[in-house]
């Protein structure tokens, strides 16, 4: 597995996202302005308010989402003297000396699923997070296994791509649904706003509205779950023991319970579905966040060290 | 006319040649001069990994000897092999001494599976923890090290780089560390399951 490859990837990633997202906002954007104002000097200061706004939206959302998911999820940092976490420490210790790295800060979940994710927006200002069932239920080698999992997505830039692809997805989604409530909740009471051209622009506004969430996400996804095996085949690298990783993750989808501080926001960055709805979902494989973990397990299981 | 034109022209080519093979000569010297580092940082590590395992010993033997009855002979074969491993000279004395600690640690911690208060004593399960950790960053640091001498030899070995290294002198192959068959046992069997 070249890991060079995977952050040179990661990188024309970023790229490929911040344009296909300027675009899609930038349309949105566009919408909502003519909607609101029109096509005048109205229309015109609206676009350049939401410009505004999304930028500092979308600067406050990348530097700070470290402290945004882990207040979302509940997370709390933990320190190295702590002995409750003294091992935990220990262990992603071991993992920085086999691969290199700096230690990255070290939250958890009180939470009895098994569950672990890595974000921040470089190697520099990464966090790693486990729940609390993590440190009860896996044994030692296996929560090697998985916190290695976890620094190989600092160390190849996955998270700077998830943070990036999360906070373009926010923005995205939060126009189209300005779009849709104000249209569909508005009074047509001026006349301008009948012409058939008006009516062509809404529907237009509409239609794109209503599939941005879908784009966004499909986008979202199909990004974190190549980085998944890549990552499983990082911390078999750093750890030189593929059957521990495999041995937790067949505890993880062993475990049935839901991991109740995750949502649809943060469920793709953990290292298996924490939501546990992989049932009965329409167009399942588009809107999968993870790789079907049993294939990951006999992927696992296959390698040679 | 045409020929002073060839001559600006070929002039201009080699130029142009000239600076790009010195840009590459730069940059692949820096970055033979910055994995060189890399290896002997690596290293660096495992001396301090092992000096960490070092200094943990007195304290276990410390809280061990409280329990009377423990076994004296497994106590002194821990203190001797590490001043065994304190005043070894050389690495195959360092290693010879290292296989004894290894061995010394194993027995203690299988002796101490028949002292339940001795197991239950906080103390000893935070040092128990403490150099089974240590353990593992010891062989950590020699994989991470082992991983950067074989970036280091691809480098040196392969095209265009070899060319660059042998111009310098940058050219000799490092060694790996080797680790014994042994060695790796005494980590997992002894500290499974902690």
């Amino acid at each position: 597995m070249d890991f060079y490859k995977q952050i040179a990837d990661n990188k024309r990633m970023t790229y490929v996202l911040f344009f296909a997202f300027f675009i899609l906002i930038g349309v949105l954007a566009t919408f909502l302005a003519l909607i609101l104002g029109g096509l005048n000097i109205y229309g015109l200061t609206y676009l350049t308010i939401f410009g505004i706004f999304i930028i500092i939206y979308a600067l406050i959302s990348y530097y700070f989402c470290d402290s945004i998911v882990t207040a979302v999820s509940g997370a709390v940092e933990t320190k190295a003297d702590d002995p409750k976490y003294k091992q935990l420490h220990n262990i992603v210790e071991e993992m920085c000396i086999a691969s290199g790295m700096k230690k990255p800060r070290i939250f958890v979940i009180n939470d009895t699923a098994i569950n672990a994710f890595a974000t921040g927006r470089d190697p520099e200002h990464a966090i790693v997070c486990v729940t609390t069932g993590c440190m009860q239920f896996l044994l030692r080698d296996e929560l090697q296994g998985v916190i290695a999992h976890e620094l190989t997505h600092i160390k190849n830039y996955d998270i700077r791509t998830m943070t990036i692809a999360a906070v373009l997805v926010g923005v995205a989604v939060l126009l189209s649904d300005l779009i849709l409530r104000i249209t569909l909740f508005s009074r047509r009471d001026s006349d301008s706003k009948n012409s058939g051209a008006w009516i062509v622009l809404l529907v237009f506004a509409l239609i794109l509205a209503a599939l941005t969430p879908l784009i966004a996400n499909g986008i979202k996804f199909a990004v974190s779950r190549k980085a998944e095996y890549i990552a499983d085949a990082g911390s078999a690298e750093m750890t030189r023991n593929p059957l521990a990783l495999a041995s937790a993750l067949e505890k993880i989808s062993k475990d049935k319970e839901p991991l109740e501080a995750a949502n649809k926001a943060t469920a793709h960055m953990y290292i298996a579905n924490p939501l546990k709805n992989t049932k009965g979902l329409w167009l399942k494989g588009m809107f999968q966040t993870h790789p079907d973990i049993n294939d990951r397990i006999s992927i696992l299981r296959g390698m040679k060290v | 006319m045409d020929a002073a034109f060839l001559v600006l022209a070929l002039i201009g080519f080699f130029l142009v040649v000239g600076v790009v093979v010195v840009l590459g000569v730069v940059l692949i010297y820096n970055s033979l001069v910055s994995t060189q580092k890399k290896v002997e940082n690596a290293w660096a590590q495992i001396d301090v990994q092992l000096k960490r395992r070092a200094d943990l010993i007195p304290n276990l033997v410390e809280t061990v000897k409280g329990y009377a009855k423990f076994e004296r002979s497994v106590l002194e074969g821990v203190t001797q092999a590490r001043s065994a491993l304190m005043t070894a000279k050389g690495p195959k004395d360092a290693a010879k001494a290292e296989n004894m600690l290894s061995g010394a640690l194993k027995s203690l911690f299988a002796v101490a599976e028949a002292y339940p208060t001795l197991k239950a004593n906080e103390n000893f399960k935070a040092l128990q923890e403490e150099l089974a950790s240590t353990e593992n960053k010891v062989a950590f640091a020699r994989q991470f090290y082992n991983d950067m001498v074989m970036n280091w030899n691809t480098m040196i070995l392969t095209f265009p780089t070899n060319i660059i290294a042998g111009m310098f002198g940058l050219n000799r192959e490092k060694e790996f560390f080797q680790v014994t068959e042994e060695e790796r046992k005494a980590v997992k069997v002894d500290f499974a399951g902690i």
